[in-house]
Parts: structure tokens; C-alpha cells; sequence
């Protein structure tokens, strides 16, 4: 096609914009999307992209590089620490169970040599981080028992990697001449992979210590945030490069020098540069996945694609359920855990391009896995959804337990609370602590199950599904409380109940002013912004510090409080329709003028005049 | 040679803006082995600590009620605290008798001067009369009421005159601990105010 940088670039982005939005108010989640923009812009349906996806898509790796090093930098030896019996049991559990399964599939159902067999089953154990972690985060479920789960074993895999891949040279034939080699000092590389492996290691232990963390210091001092950034992206970049040139995957040296940065104190500093790179390159990654998915070989030979997708993804599925009830996770989070890591993942791709590079399997078998893996991701993402959305909730049903949860329209508390996080179980127990019982809606299956033990009663769910609501008893319930943790949600919510029950006295949670103001356009009347009491109260500790008086302060306070919820009601009225993200900053800072405006004025026009001695001294 | 502990409960919702307490407070701090409570500091938010109090009140052998007297009465906390401490039970009623003989006391400030409060004056009552509800209070808690100490025209005393307002003070309070007195006698006074130095520091011993 012949076509520009700048040409690619507008088809790969453009399509992202349209089809991410689009996928995730399907609620099919953004990694989805970007997989269908890539088919869609692939060969196989437009062809705006030719054979260069596959040109892209090794320059998106950097995304999936910059992932592991974000990963490797959450990852201090506390928290590893923390997290051993997770990653290191359920990890290492999987890998070994999944391993041996395919081993036994390659060597004895397909005739494999052993060695390859070898390296193909420890291969196909991988799952993928980038899907994965992206789908956790998405959903929020990254705090329940499922996600944190998913999280340790991906951990283990991201982490076996680095032997794996020393270990693949050594399983090839000796024989098997290396494709390839190159002059000089690099065809020694070359010749020894396995010693160069370790001599990279060694070199970016070596690096982090003595030469990234004072590099990070000088720059520091420099006060410049782009220069910071640069030097982020410079570090992720250099060694990338550096196990490029040694001919190892550069994901995993970049993730071994996010961990030996994670002591550092920079960070913090480092992750909020590299997010929005992350973010826009892993996109861009699942958009060439797309786009280099071999249709040719699906269309030739689709049943056996297929079937062997379904095959490998039962095999690690089949483990996984099994470590999932080792480790006893309930009914929802096994079935939830078995799902996120059942495709194959990216890292697949690497070790594969590495059998097939010392000619381990031939080409047709390699295009073929290659085909066996994509598709494996393609349909992790839909079986997902397809959990989210049907079968979740309605395993629950069919669990003995629920039978005692059909609400009696007699026996219906008068409340129902939406979110159990911190806000909605602080006010559950406050209730509870008045003799009040509340009706509970709650998305954590672990977090359900917990709280019908200590006897509330629970529902599962998402509660911005009507029937949800309806089952919870909210056509016979007084009040609705939204205590949501994802502001959009408890909007969501709003909307809906507004509407379809109309008679509900609604006491919203809202994150913020700018979440306050939707709520108020839905109709909402009581809205509990998050930081306003914690703030001024925080105020008032903070002036007697200074040795204010406590009540004249603490009065204050209340009248402050009084005041900012009355020019919430005020300003939300002179608020423009504001779409655009633009019109979004403008009018924010807009807001903020005429809120200062208001404080001054409120300040001056509200003197307090209590015990005012000057005015009474005529009293006498 | 202290024998009587004294507890000063001091109720001024704007105590930053006075002149009169400020000094008054300052100069009664300085005694020791007197227990000094800043109220409204204490419990801005009128969630009085009951137990805390009562047990405070048991520690105690005389409670002086200090506040300003605002429309003729105390300041709202101060009503708080009589409200949820006094309980029936422990300091009125059946089995009620845990004050039993402990001495309380008002020391006020007062915008109006005597002239004021008086039957002929705008206020048409005198102080003690006012203070009234505060008597009954104490006696229905079996404790001693004694006269109030008054600071009278308070906005418009001279640094000099709440010197010797604070001196008072200060000197009534060392009193009330220290000396043996007669209490039935000390009854009959109409407020402390009323009383020069050298006539209530030799009237009220108690004669063995």
C-alpha cells in the first residue's frame, strides 16, 4: 500500500475513536473494541491496513513493554511479600497443572519431539496480562478475590517468562543451525542465547542501581516536568533496546527494571508519566492484533482453528477452575477467575516467534498457533461479557442460598442501599447500629456472600438493571440510597430510578461538584458530596490548631456547609450544556470564579453578629 | 493546706472576643490544685461526654458554673450540661444522691449594672432572683447553693476595674477551698459582691 506514517497512524487512531466508544457503551469493554477496530480496518474487511499491521504491531509491543514495566514497578519486595501464597501457590499451581496438560496433548496426542513439546506446553500456560489487567480495571474488579487472583498469576507467568525464554535455546537441537547470525560481536550474542540472557539480567540489575536512580536524581533537579517524562519514556526505550540488541524480549527486561525502580522513590512520578503512553500503545497493540489476524487460514481451515482454540482454552480453563477451588474462592469468583485467564496471551506471541525462530515447529504449524492464540484472545473479552452479563447473576439464582432471598412484599425493608464499598457499609452499620435494616445491592460476589452470613439481606448484581432493583424490592421500598463507588454508575442510576420509581426518596453519594450537578439535573435532592464535610471539618481542626476557637469555628463551618450546598443548587441552574471536554475545563474554571464570588459574598453579608458586644453596650 | 477540691466548669461561646473573662480566667488558672474546664472548647459540638462529667463532679468537692449572663441565663452548652449529667437517679430522684453536699456556685459576668437589676430597674429583678432556677437546682441535687459572684457592667470596665474584678475572683476561690466555713451564714448573703474583704475572710469560720 505504500502508505505514509502519518497515513497509518489517523487509520489506527481514527478507528479506535470510533469503535472503543462504541464497544464500551455495549458494555463490551475497550480491549474488544480496539480488536474489532483492527479487523475492521484489517485486510480481511477494508483494507486500509495491509501487511503492515504486522509493522505496527511490533511497534505497539512497546505498549505491552511498557505495561510489564508499570507492573514491575508496583511490584516492591513488600508487596510481593504480601502476596506469596497467591503467586507463588495459585501461579505456580496453574503453570505446572497447564504445563503437564499440553505436554501430554503435544507429545502424545500430536507426536511431538519432547523438547518441543516442552517449550510449546509452557507456551500455551501463558495468559494475557494486557487483557486481562485492562478488563479488571475496567469493571472494577480488581479488589475482589477474582481479580487479585488473576493478578498473582499473571504475575507468575510474566515472571516465569524470563527462564522460559532461557530455556527455549537450550531445548532446541543442537543440530538446528540459528537463523541468521549476525557479525561480528552480536553473532556471539547470538550463538550463546542462554549466557546472554543471564549477562542482560546481570547488566540491568547493574544499570537500575548505579545508573538509572542517580540519572533520575539529576534530572530531578532540574524541575522540568517534560523532562522527566522524557527521561521515563528514555529508560523504558534504552532497555528495550539494549535486549533487543541481545535478542531478548525487550517486555521483560523492561519489567525487571520497573522492579528494581520500584523501591525508588520516583515511582510514583514514573507511573503517572507512562500511564497515557501505556494506555494509547496497548490500544494501539489489541488494534494490530486485529488487523494481522490471518483470515486466510481461518477461512482454509476454520473448523480446526476453532477446535483447537476451544481445546486449549477448556485445557487451561479446566486448571484453572481446579486451582480456583484449591484456593476456595466462591462460586462466582472461580467461574469469574477461569474466565479472565482462560484465552492465551501475548506473551504466547514472543515465545512462540521464538520457537519458530530456532525452527523448532515449521511455518504452517507456527502461522497456525499463531492464529490459535489470536483467536483465543479475540474471544476472551466476549466470554467475558457473556459472564457479566447473563451467567453471574443468574448462577447466583440457582444457588440454594438465594431461594431465601425472594423479597416478601411484606417483610421488604424500607431501604435499599446500592454499594457496599466504604461509603455504603459505613452507613449500612450506622443504620444497623439504630435498628434500621437495609436492603443491600452489591457487585462483589465475595463481599454478598460475607454480609448475608452476618445477616443482611443481600442482592447481587448490577444495580442499574431494573430487575435487579425490582427483585430488591424497590417499588415497595421508602428510600434509595446510591453509594456506588464509580460516579457514572450512581448517575446511571439515577436516571433510571427517577424514572421508573418515581415515589423513591433518593439520597445520592456524589464524588464531586461536577457529579453533584448531574444528579441534580436527574432530579436528585439530596446529594452527599464525598469530600465537602471531611474538608471543612478538616478546616475547622486545622484553625484551632492555629488557636481559633473550636465552636465559633465549628459554627462556621456548618454555615460554610450550608453556604456551598446552596451555591451548588444556585450555579447548577447557570451551567451551560457542556459536551466537549474543552468546554468541560472552561467551564470548570469558570465555576471556580463564581464560586470564589459567592464565598466573598457570602463572607461579607453573613457577619456574625451572636454575643456581638459592641451593639448591647447600651444596655446598662 | 487545701482541703476542698474546687472545679471551675467556664461556658463562653465567644470567648475569643472578651475582655472581662479573658482576664478572669487568667488570673484563676494560676491557682493551684484547681480543675479549670473550657466548655465550648471542650465540646464545640454539644456531645458532652456524661460519664466523663459525672465522674469529674464526684472528683470534686465545689463546682463554680462560670459563664456569661446571656438574656438573663446561661449559655446554651451550659443548659446541655445541667440537661444530660444531672440524671435522674444518680444526682435526683430514687437513689439520686451522688451530689449530696457538694457546694455549687454561678460567677457571672453581666452586661447591666446593679442599678439595672433591681425591682425599680429596666430588668426588674436582681441577679440572685434570676439565678433563681440555679438554686433549686442544687438543692433538688442535695447540694449547697452559695451567692454568686457577679461582674457587673461588664463591657464598659476599665483595665483597672477587672484587675480587681479578677482579685476577687481569685481570692473567693482560694476561700471557698482553704478556710472553714460556716455555711448556713455564707447562705444568707445576697451575692459575694456584697461582702468587703475583711468580712469574709473573718465572718465565716466555722467556731469550734
Amino acid at each position: 500500500m505504500g502508505a505514509s506514517v502519518l497515513q497509518n497512524a489517523m487509520i489506527f487512531l481514527g478507528a479506535a475513536l470510533l469503535f472503543v466508544p462504541i464497544a464500551k457503551k455495549m458494555g463490551i469493554g475497550s480491549v474488544l473494541g480496539y480488536i474489532i477496530a483492527g479487523i475492521v480496518i484489517g485486510p480481511f474487511v477494508f483494507g486500509f491496513i495491509g501487511t503492515e499491521g504486522e509493522d505496527i504491531m511490533h511497534a505497539a509491543e512497546f505498549g505491552v513493554v511498557m505495561m510489564l514495566f508499570l507492573i514491575g514497578l508496583e511490584l516492591n519486595p513488600q508487596s510481593f511479600w504480601r502476596m506469596r501464597r497467591r503467586i507463588i501457590g495459585m501461579g505456580g499451581l496453574q503453570m505446572l497443572l497447564t504445563g503437564i496438560l499440553f505436554f501430554l496433548f503435544f507429545f502424545f496426542l500430536k507426536g511431538i519431539d519432547m523438547n518441543t513439546s516442552i517449550a510449546l506446553s509452557l507456551t500455551f500456560a501463558m495468559s494475557s496480562t494486557a487483557i486481562v489487567l485492562q478488563t479488571l480495571k475496567e469493571k472494577n474488579l480488581d479488589k475482589t478475590h477474582a481479580g487479585k487472583s488473576s493478578f498473582a498469576v499473571l504475575l507468575f507467568q510474566d515472571i516465569a517468562v524470563i527462564p522460559i525464554l532461557a530455556i527455549i535455546p537450550l531445548l532446541a537441537n543442537t543440530g538446528s543451525e540459528i537463523k541468521d547470525a549476525r557479525e561480528g560481536f552480536l553473532g556471539i550474542i547470538d550463538q550463546y542465547p542462554t549466557i546472554t540472557i543471564i549477562v542482560a539480567v546481570i547488566a540491568i540489575i547493574f544499570l537500575g542501581k548505579f545508573v538509572f536512580s542517580p540519572l533520575l536524581h539529576w534530572i530531578a533537579k532540574a524541575h522540568m516536568r517534560e523532562l522527566f517524562t522524557a527521561s521515563a519514556l528514555f529508560l523504558v526505550i534504552a532497555v528495550s533496546w539494549l535486549m533487543d540488541l541481545a535478542g531478548i524480549s525487550a517486555a521483560l527486561g523492561a519489567f525487571l527494571a520497573g522492579v528494581l525502580m520500584a523501591n525508588s522513590e520516583f515511582r510514583h512520578e514514573l507511573e503517572s508519566n507512562l500511564e497515557p503512553f501505556k494506555g494509547i500503545l496497548l490500544g494501539l497493540f489489541f488494534t494490530a492484533v486485529g488487523s494481522t489476524i490471518n483470515f486466510g487460514l481461518i477461512v482454509d481451515q476454520p473448523v480446526k482453528i476453532l477446535l483447537a482454540v476451544l481445546l486449549f482454552m477448556v485445557i487451561k480453563s479446566v486448571v484453572l477452575y481446579i486451582v480456583a477451588m484449591l484456593f476456595k474462592l466462591v462460586i462466582q469468583q472461580k467461574i469469574l477467575f477461569t474466565l479472565l485467564l482462560s484465552q492465551v496471551g501475548e506473551f504466547a506471541f514472543i515465545l512462540l516467534g521464538s520457537i519458530g525462530e530456532l525452527n523448532m515447529i515449521s511455518k504452517p504449524m507456527l502461522d497456525f498457533y499463531m492464529a490459535v492464540i489470536t483467536v483465543s484472545m479475540i474471544i476472551s473479552p466476549i466470554l467475558l461479557f457473556i459472564d457479566e452479563k447473563y451467567l453471574s447473576g443468574k448462577l447466583f439464582k440457582s444457588e440454594k442460598l438465594d431461594n431465601e432471598y425472594k423479597v416478601d412484599p411484606k417483610e421488604h425493608n424500607e431501604i435499599i442501599i446500592a454499594g457496599f464499598g466504604h461509603f455504603g457499609s459505613t452507613l449500612g452499620r450506622f443504620l444497623r447500629a439504630n435498628g434500621i435494616e437495609a436492603t443491600i445491592l452489591d457487585n462483589n460476589s465475595d463481599q454478598v456472600l460475607l454480609l448475608r452470613k452476618m445477616g443482611f439481606t443481600v442482592f447481587y448484581g448490577d444495580v442499574t438493571r431494573i430487575n435487579i432493583l425490582e427483585a430488591a424490592g424497590a417499588s415497595h421500598a421508602k428510600i434509595l440510597v446510591s453509594a456506588l463507588d464509580i460516579p457514572e454508575k450512581n448517575i446511571q442510576l439515577s436516571e433510571l430510578v427517577s424514572k421508573h420509581y418515581p415515589h423513591l426518596k433518593l439520597f445520592f453519594r456524589a464524588k464531586n461538584r461536577a457529579d453533584a450537578y448531574e444528579l441534580i439535573d436527574n432530579g436528585v435532592e439530596k446529594i452527599y458530596r464525598e469530600s465537602i464535610h471531611a474538608s471543612v471539618y478538616m478546616g475547622v481542626d486545622i484553625l484551632s490548631e492555629l488557636g481559633f476557637r473550636k465552636y465559633t469555628t465549628l459554627r462556621k463551618a456548618n454555615d460554610f456547609i450550608l453556604h456551598d450546598n446552596h451555591a451548588l443548587h444556585k450555579l447548577s441552574k447557570h451551567r451551560h450544556n457542556s459536551d466537549s471536554y474543552v468546554q468541560n475545563v472552561k467551564e470548570e474554571i469558570a465555576q471556580q470564579e463564581r464560586l470564589l464570588a459567592e464565598d466573598k459574598q457570602f463572607m461579607e453579608h453573613k457577619p456574625d453578629n451572636a454575643w456581638d458586644k459592641s451593639k448591647i453596650t447600651a444596655n446598662d | 493546706m487545701s482541703n476542698k477540691k474546687l472545679l471551675i466548669l467556664f461556658f463562653h461561646p465567644r470567648f475569643e472576643d472578651s475582655r472581662v473573662n479573658a482576664r478572669l480566667v487568667e488570673g484563676v488558672k494560676q491557682l493551684r490544685d484547681i480543675t479549670f474546664r473550657d466548655m465550648y472548647e471542650l465540646y464545640p459540638d454539644f456531645n458532652i461526654n456524661v460519664e466523663f462529667e459525672q465522674a469529674q463532679l464526684l472528683a470534686h468537692d465545689i463546682v463554680i458554673w462560670h459563664h456569661p449572663f446571656y438574656w438573663y441565663n446561661c449559655p446554651p452548652l451550659m443548659k446541655q450540661w445541667l440537661d444530660l449529667v444531672l440524671e435522674y437517679g444518680w444526682a435526683y430522684g430514687k437513689n439520686g444522691n451522688k451530689l449530696s453536699g457538694k457546694w455549687a456556685m454561678n460567677v457571672i459576668s453581666s452586661g447591666g449594672n446593679f442599678n439595672v437589676y433591681q425591682k425599680e430597674g429596666r430588668n426588674r429583678f436582681t441577679h440572685r432572683e434570676f439565678l433563681n432556677s440555679f438554686d433549686q437546682t442544687a438543692h433538688l441535687c442535695q447540694m449547697e447553693y452559695l451567692p454568686p459572684f457577679i461582674v457587673p457592667g461588664a463591657n464598659k470596665l476599665s483595665a483597672s476595674e477587672i484587675e480587681d474584678y479578677m482579685i476577687r475572683y481569685t481570692q473567693i476561690v482560694h476561700f471557698l477551698m482553704n478556710e472553714q466555713i460556716d455555711i448556713e451564714k455564707l447562705k444568707l448573703v445576697e451575692n459575694f459582691n456584697q461582702l468587703n474583704a475583711d468580712q469574709w475572710e473573718h465572718q465565716f469560720y466555722k467556731m469550734q
